[in-house]
C-alpha cells in the first residue's frame, strides 16, 4: 500500500521512480518484442499490413501502454540527468532557472511524443 | 623517477598547478606512495599530505594516483605508475585545503546523516546485547571500512551531489546498521534514505568497489538498501 501512495507522488520518491523506471522498462521491452515479432514474420511491411497490426483494440491498448510508459521512463531519466548536470557549480546563481527550463522543455516534448502516437493509432479506421 | 603532484595554496596561488619533480628512489625496493611523498617532504618541505599509521588503517592518506584512488601507504609505486611517472592528486571532489589535503566536511556530513550508531530502544541487559554468530557475520564487510573517501570521491554521482546523495561509504555504513540485528531503527533508517538522491542516485557503475583499499563492496550493500525499502513499500 505504501508503495501505490508513493508511485502516486511520481517524481518526489526515489523508490516509486526505481519501480516504475523498471517496470516501465519491462513494457517497452514486451513491446519491442512485439514489434520484433511482427516485422520477422511479415514479409512485405506496408501501410495497410501496419495498419491491419495495429488496427485492435489489443494492440491499441498495447501501444498506448508502451507509450505512456516511454513516457514515463523518459521524464524520470531525465530528470535525473537534469538534476546531476544543471548545478550551481557550472550555472552559478541562476541554475534553478536554467533546470526549470530544462524541464519545461523536456516535459513538452514528451507531452508531444505521447499524444502524437497516440493520435495517430487511435485514428486507425476500421475500429 | 619522474613525479607530477598537485600544489594549490589558497592563501598564495590564484589556481592549482602541478609541480614536476625528478626523485631518486634507492634501487631494489619497491616503495610505497607514501615513501615517496616523504622523500619529496625531505626536499620540499612545503609540500601538505595527511598521514598517520602508515599501514592502512587509519584511513588519512586516500589520494588519486595516477588516476586512481586510494590510499598511499600501502599501494607500490610499481602499482601506481607502471610506466614509471607518478602523478600524485587530491581526493577528487572535495574542496583542496592544500596540495593533497581535502576538506572532508561534505563527506563527513554524509555520513552522519545515516546515524552511524546502534539504536535500541529496549531496555539494555545487564552486560551486552548479544548476537549469533549467524547475525554477526552479516556485518561482516560492512564494519571494515575505515571511512577514507576513496570510494565517494570516485563516484560520480557524488561529484554531481555531494550534498545530496550519502555516497558509497556512508551507504555501506548505512546497511552496517540496518543489518544489526541489535538494531531497532530500520523503518526510520529506510524512511531517512528513501527520498530520489540519497540512495537511489547510485548508478551501480562500481568505481567504488574498484577503488576501495580494503577490498569492500558498496555496491551491494546499496543493492541490499534498495531491496529492504522494496519489501518495505510492497
Amino acid at each position: 500500500m505504501a508503495l501505490v501512495t508513493n508511485v502516486t507522488s511520481f517524481g518526489r520518491s526515489g523508490l516509486a521512480d526505481f519501480v516504475l523506471q523498471r517496470v516501465s522498462a519491462v513494457v517497452l521491452g514486451l513491446y519491442g518484442l512485439c514489434l520484433v515479432g511482427f516485422f520477422a514474420t511479415t514479409p512485405n511491411v506496408d501501410h495497410a499490413t501496419l495498419v491491419g497490426f495495429l488496427d485492435s483494440l489489443t494492440m491499441k491498448a498495447f501501444t498506448t501502454l508502451a507509450v505512456v510508459a516511454l513516457a514515463m521512463h523518459a521524464w524520470i531519466g531525465m530528470w535525473t540527468v537534469g538534476t546531476d548536470y544543471v548545478r550551481r557549480h557550472y550555472f552559478g546563481r541562476g541554475h534553478t532557472v536554467y533546470l526549470a527550463t530544462y524541464q519545461v522543455v523536456c516535459l513538452g516534448a514528451i507531452f508531444v511524443y505521447v499524444l502524437w502516437p497516440l493520435s495517430v493509432v487511435w485514428q486507425i479506421s476500421g475500429s | 623517477m619522474k613525479i607530477s603532484v598537485y600544489r594549490f595554496d589558497p592563501d598564495e596561488d590564484e589556481s592549482p598547478r602541478m609541480e614536476e619533480m625528478e626523485l631518486d628512489l634507492p634501487a631494489g625496493r619497491d616503495l610505497m606512495v607514501l615513501d615517496v611523498l616523504e622523500l619529496m617532504k625531505a626536499r620540499d618541505p612545503s609540500i601538505a599530505y595527511r598521514r598517520s599509521c602508515r599501514e592502512g588503517v587509519c584511513g588519512s592518506d586516500g589520494i588519486n594516483m595516477n588516476g586512481r584512488n586510494g590510499l598511499a601507504c600501502i599501494t607500490p609505486v610499481s602499482e601506481a605508475a607502471p610506466r614509471g611517472k607518478l602523478t600524485l592528486r587530491p581526493l577528487p571532489g572535495l574542496p583542496v585545503v592544500r596540495d593533497l589535503v581535502v576538506d572532508m566536511g561534505q563527506f563527513y556530513r554524509q555520513y552522519e546523516k545515516i546515524t552511524p550508531w546502534l539504536v535500541n530502544d529496549t531496555p539494555p541487559p545487564a552486560q551486552e546485547r548479544l548476537q549469533t554468530p549467524e547475525d554477526r557475520e552479516k556485518l561482516n564487510g560492512l564494519y571494515e571500512c575505515i571511512l577514507c573517501a576513496c570510494c565517494s570521491t570516485a563516484c560520480p554521482s557524488f561529484w554531481w551531489n555531494p550534498d545530496k546523495f550519502v555516497g558509497p561509504a556512508g551507504l555501506l555504513q548505512a546497511y552496517r546498521f540496518l543489518a544489526d540485528s541489535r538494531d531497532t531503527a530500520t523503518a526510520e533508517r529506510l524512511a531517512a534514505l528513501e527520498d530520489p538522491f540519497s540512495v537511489f542516485r547510485c548508478r551501480g557503475i562500481m568505481n567504488c568497489v574498484s577503488v576501495c583499499p580494503k577490498g569492500l563492496n558498496p555496491t551491494r550493500a546499496i543493492g541490499k538498501i534498495r531491496t529492504m525499502l522494496l519489501s518495505q513499500g510492497i
